[in-house]
């Protein structure tokens, strides 16, 4: 409308609610983010029915604080996005409804986005020097996933958890130890006081299958060591227990994303999601790919856990390949990457 | 005056345009199709049948509950989007007086009925009095059988009583053993929630100044949610005061 391409986009798909503007694919003119994780603490994890009653109380706010912080109305914008999968599908349906009422009143295109896809856009905003081919791993409290952006909105999945994503592992840890939720945060925190090397946890490998990750098992032998520690009246270091288990989760990720990396010959590796976040992971990725040769993206952590900034950053890629939604998209709580 | 109105607080989904008293367009499907993806395309098509210049409409009426909690949440996304696209303010008309305007005029009591599981229905009971849509019981979740001995109680000699919604065919036969007071049920084209209802009471309302800012409307659910009615329950047997679900906060970005 103005010589730029301003995207407006929405992301309600678990516990944030969240609009932003892109303009051009990387530049935030606004990236408005109203977190639940408070009032779901109280509840050891995200309740469902409550997320998605907060954001349709809070959405227009968010929305129209989006906008005037980016000094546009919705008329400005050239294109409306909104996550529509994966995620809770109460949650997503918000969105979704929102988002489509809004494009069709002001006359818009729609642009349906992949949650998982606008994780790893999320690189680009700081990143504009980042382009295609690339390996990602996209890490958080919903998704673990090790692929290769082959081209623009384009992707091949080498890998993924066949169980447990690699935050929910955080957060079933942290409350089984007593650190509540968020558990990704808190055991972050936790293991800086302890050694990682105290107790030895399998790696979450899938036998078989080279670049999938498995959390289950790892959970369960961190529940198993608490149990025989309860039953012997051994004191369990919390500190050391939480460093040798985020060390477990960090290796598998840094490895997986390593040996990907040499096999196909990839000199370039993005991180996203809120297991980005963590600084045991930053530290170690950033240490492995240093010794591998191979550059380093991870967003900030503001970008990390979920936004509508990366949702817009990917819609505009999408907005460019030519993609459109029509008035009937629907909420697709296990929508795969690269599926429309 | 005009409205683009919305219902998708049960199994069907319905919108209209009204206007003046009348009614341009309703669209109306009880498919097996979910809201989400009939309700937009079914107002994209009757705007563009009456060749309606959306711009134009003084608000947006919706169904506000109560309902399926998804199906609340569709609409009123909806209704929240076209609003603050349209800069217009949004009319809640309550589901259940909405359902009773199907019937606009009727004798007797009104008993519109919606499924609320665990034997409970949504309900309301109302009368048309001098032209009025009357309250007599405003809505609530109540069980099954409570509705029945309450209006085994109420009914007065020659007075009657017509049930419509969604909840009739669940609890049909329950209604047929319990009640002891002359019943009817509304045909099928009363029967389930209509957005020219919705439409047409919202008229009413807009013209009491009842109308409010899109933002700050939110579906009228008239239940917790299951986890904080179980937390509530655990606060209750513990002694403590009960626990309300806290604000969220605006990260910093």
């Amino acid at each position: 409308m103005n010589g730029h391409t301003d995207i407006l986009a929405i992301e309600s798909s678990c516990d944030e609610t969240a609009a932003a503007v892109i303009r051009d694919g990387h530049e935030v003119l606004s990236n408005i983010i109203y977190t639940q994780i408070r009032l779901h603490t109280v509840y050891g994890g995200v309740v469902p029915e409550i997320a998605s009653r907060k954001h349709i109380e809070k959405m227009n706010y968010v929305v129209q604080r989006a906008l005037d912080k980016a000094g546009m109305k919705l008329k400005d914008v050239d294109a409306v996005a909104v996550t529509y999968g994966p995620g809770l599908v109460g949650a997503l349906l918000v969105g979704v409804a929102e988002a489509k009422a809004m494009a069709w009143a002001a006359g818009k295109p729609l642009i349906g986005v992949n949650h998982i896809e606008g994780h790893i856009s999320a690189n680009y905003i700081e990143h504009p020097e980042l382009k295609p081919p690339y390996l990602g791993l996209v890490v958080s409290g919903g998704h673990t996933h090790l692929i290769i952006v082959k081209d623009w909105a384009k992707f091949d999945i080498l890998g993924r958890t066949v169980d447990d994503a690699a935050g929910e592992a955080f957060d079933k840890v942290a409350r089984a130890i007593g650190l509540g939720y968020p558990g990704g945060p808190k055991i972050d925190a936790c293991a800086k006081q302890g050694n990682p090397d105290a107790i030895v946890f399998p790696q979450a490998k899938v036998h078989g299958s080279e670049y999938d990750f498995s959390f289950s098992g790892l959970k369960s032998a961190v529940l198993n060591y608490l149990n025989h520690a309860a039953m012997t009246h051994e004191e369990v270091n919390k500190a050391d227990l939480a460093a040798s288990f985020q060390k477990a989760v960090v290796d598998v990720l840094v490895s997986h994303t390593i040996e990907a990396a040499k096999h196909y010959g990839i000199r370039e590796v993005a991180m996203a999601g809120g297991v980005s976040a963590n600084s045991a992971l930053r530290a170690g990725m950033a240490e492995a790919c240093e010794k591998a040769g191979c550059k380093l993206f991870v967003p900030s952590p503001i970008y990390c856990t979920d936004n509508a900034a990366m949702i817009g950053v990917a819609a505009y890629h999408e907005y460019m390949a030519g993609t459109r939604s029509g008035w009937d998209l629907n909420a697709v709580p296990g929508l795969k990457l690269g599926e429309r | 005056m005009k409205l683009i109105a919305i219902d998708s607080s049960g199994q069907a989904a319905s919108v209209a345009i009204v206007e003046d008293g009348i009614t341009r367009a309703e669209y109306t499907v009880n498919f097996k199709k979910t809201h989400s993806q009939t309700l937009l395309p079914m107002l994209d098509e009757i705007t563009k049948m009456t060749e309606t210049d959306i711009r134009g409409i003084d608000a947006i009426a919706v169904a506000a509950g109560p309902g399926s909690f998804t199906g609340l949440r569709i609409g009123s996304a909806t209704a929240k989007g076209l609003g603050l696209a349209l800069e217009k303010p949004i009319v809640e008309v309550p589901t259940l007086a909405g359902l009773a305007f199907n019937l606009y005029g009727a004798a007797g009591l009104i008993c519109p009925i919606m499924d609320a599981r665990r034997q409970q229905v949504y309900n309301g009971i109302y009368r048309f009095a001098q032209g009025r849509l009357v309250t007599v019981r405003d809505q609530r979740p109540i069980a099954v059988t409570g509705l029945i001995a309450e209006l085994n109680e109420m009914v007065r000699d020659g007075e009657t009583v017509t049930f419509l919604g969604d909840g009739v065919p669940v609890y049909k036969e329950k209604l047929e053993k319990g009640l002891v007071v002359p019943h009817f049920y509304a045909p099928a084209n009363a029967s389930q929630q209509r957005a020219a209802s919705v439409g047409a009471l919202a008229e009413i309302f807009f013209a009491e100044g009842k109308a409010i800012p899109a933002e700050k409307h939110e579906p009228i659910y008239l239940r917790k949610s299951q986890a904080e009615r179980e937390r509530a329950e655990r606060d209750r047997a513990a002694g403590r005061p009960v626990g309300e679900t806290e604000d969220g906060e605006y990260a910093h970005t």
